[in-house]
């Protein structure tokens, strides 16, 4: 679905991506791990396009490299920022309505799907969006992704910050839509519930993959936990 | 003196509805793109032109429609093919172009249209009295631009909180990436915002132009003023504008009326001051002659009081 071959990124004159190649299957979920500074963000952003691309990405086999954040978008790939990006001003309803790409094309998700999922959503339906909770708010944002009906979401430290009960409503939330055969890169850093949900993972430094394979030969790697993980 | 304050009301209400509708597209561009246009008041200028141009030819009313499409376009072409390939350089080469734009408009209205004011007066279809107020009238010209003016933003508070487009641009204020990466053609709002900002601003050239003289230095008689409002209001706030713009609207028209000085208040007061008395002749300036400072003093007050404007979110 999306494979992503020797990619750079750079801000300004600093190289940050060095080589980065990965995929993503239909339907998997992959985590993205690494210490802060790693490059993970970049690596999304230069996937979305907000961040110029120098290498190849693929997705369902069509070039995006070079598209326009919007145009990637259109294909089906729903992005979560680190920093949530709630539109403040607009309701908790607005803010939904915004991830909704076409208003011709019927997308899975309805807004009632999205109450549904998280029932405070609908309660807090007429409330600005910057007042709801950091945790709220996460949950808000990854479901205005799912109103755009990604076929891949790829979520940046959804975890990050969040009370253990929000994290295990962020981490349910995640299983039910890839219950719905929607592929997830999800990125983090202290493993809070990457390693419990993701069927394959990649590990990244100074701007490379450092380590690929799964929970359990992450788990029995040492080495590697201690040299790009653990803080 | 109720007489004096009334018509004053009223005409600084018309002036500062006019200013509203100059500042408006400024400040909504800016809150977008981070970037001051400096080209806007020049487009003002040029509808004032082509409102005068094509009411020759076609009549009024038809040119009340021309001249604001025309600068909606050369607002859209000012964006797309000309501010969109400066972003790249940051914001110091968008400033400069956008100065040089007004240099550019500037001659070229001075070449097609001559260095002196045109006769641009206003049409006979309107110029009647609407009202008198206390012996003097009220003309029917700007009985128009104040329903003109007040229909506009209407509309434009309708298009921007019940439509989903107005959304759109409502969250491309505050975060203009992840309305991309929600699927919204966030370059394709920028051109439409800059043309729906030109074209406002071409239609306060249509109706300022009777008030102001059309002439090549329009832009920069006019200019300065749409700054202070939009920092006094608060670099890209919409209602801030609003209140700016009717604030310095009212302030300037009854200063303009007032035809005494400090002088007057002093001696009005019981202190007596003589021509040798220190500063004379700063006490003897009439407010009327000092009217058009009132803005940058207004400017300089709220940069020191309160940087970030009436109702802005980020200091100047
Ligand atoms: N906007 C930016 N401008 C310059 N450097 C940046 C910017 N964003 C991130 N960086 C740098 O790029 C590197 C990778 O950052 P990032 O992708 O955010 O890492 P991660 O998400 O893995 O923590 C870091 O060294 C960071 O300082
Ligand atoms: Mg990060």
């Amino acid at each position: 679905m999306l494979e992503v071959d020797d990619l750079h990124a750079y801000y300004g004159k600093s190289h940050i991506l060095q080589g980065v190649s990965f995929t993503v299957g239909d339907g998997e979920i992959v985590s993205l791990l690494g210490r802060n500074g790693a490059g993970r963000s970049t690596t999304v952003k230069t996937i979305m396009g907000t961040v110029p691309p120098v290498g190849s990405i693929r997705f369902n086999g069509d070039r995006i490299d070079g598209l326009r954040p919007h145009e990637i978008a259109r294909k089906g790939l729903g992005y979560v920022p680190e920093d949530r990006a709630i539109f403040p001003t607009l309701t908790v309803r607005e803010n939904l309505l915004l991830g909704v790409k076409s208003t011709t094309r019927k997308g899975r998700w309805s807004m009632d799907d999205m109450f549904a999922l998280f029932p405070l959503l609908r309660e807090r339906a007429d409330a600005p969006g910057g007042v709801l909770s950091g945790g709220e708010q996460q949950m808000l944002t990854i479901c205005r992704s799912l109103m755009g009906d990604p076929a891949l979401l790829m979520v940046d430290e959804p975890t990050e910050g969040l009370a253990p009960k929000m994290v295990a409503l962020v981490r349910e939330l995640l299983e039910k839509i890839a219950a719905r055969g929607i592929a997830i890169l999800i990125i983090e850093q202290k493993l809070t519930i990457a390693l419990a949900i993701c069927h394959r993972l990649y590990v990244m430094g100074h701007g490379r993959i450092v380590f690929e394979g799964n929970a359990l030969e992450l788990r029995a790697d040492d080495s590697i936990r201690r040299e790009w993980l653990e803080v | 003196m109720l007489e004096l304050a009334t018509v004053s009301l009223l005409n600084g209400i018309v002036y500062g509805l006019l200013l509203f509708m100059l500042t408006s597209g400024l400040t909504l561009i800016f809150s977008m793109m981070g970037v001051l246009n400096f080209a806007h008041a020049s487009v003002f200028m040029v509808g004032a032109y082509l409102s005068y141009q094509f009411a020759r030819w076609v009549g009024f009313w038809p040119a009340l429609v021309i001249a604001p499409l025309a600068c909606g376009l050369i607002g859209a072409a000012i964006e797309r093919y000309g501010l969109r390939h400066v972003h790249k350089s940051g914001h110091v080469a968008e400033i400069l172009f956008t100065f040089g734009l007004a240099y550019l408009i500037e001659e070229l209205v001075t070449m097609i249209w001559g260095r002196n004011a045109v006769a641009n007066s206003v049409p006979a279809v309107i110029d009647f009295p609407l009202f008198s107020l206390f012996g003097s009238s009220f003309p029917a010209y700007k009985g128009l631009m104040m329903a003109i003016s007040i229909a506009m933003f209407v509309f434009l508070y309708v298009a921007l909180k019940r439509t989903r487009i107005g959304l759109v641009i409502q969250a491309a204020l505050t975060h203009p990436q992840m309305v991309g990466a929600l699927g919204h053609d966030v370059p394709g709002i920028f051109v439409l915002v800059f043309a729906v900002g030109s074209a406002l601003a071409g239609l306060a050239g249509v109706i300022g132009g009777f008030m102001l003289l059309t002439q090549p230095t329009l832009a920069n008689a006019i200019g300065p003023i749409v700054f202070v409002v939009v920092v006094i209001g608060g670099l890209g706030s919409l209602g801030g504008a609003l209140i700016a713009s009717m604030l310095i609207g009212i302030l300037q028209t009854f200063a303009v009326a007032i035809d005494y000085s400090l002088l007057d208040a002093l001696r009005a007061a019981g202190i007596a001051v003589t021509r040798a008395s220190p500063l004379y002749d700063f006490y003897s300036i009439k407010v009327a002659t000092a009217a058009p400072i009132v803005p940058y003093v207004l400017l300089v007050l709220m940069l020191i009081v309160r940087p970030r404007g009436l109702m802005g979110k980020r200091d100047v």
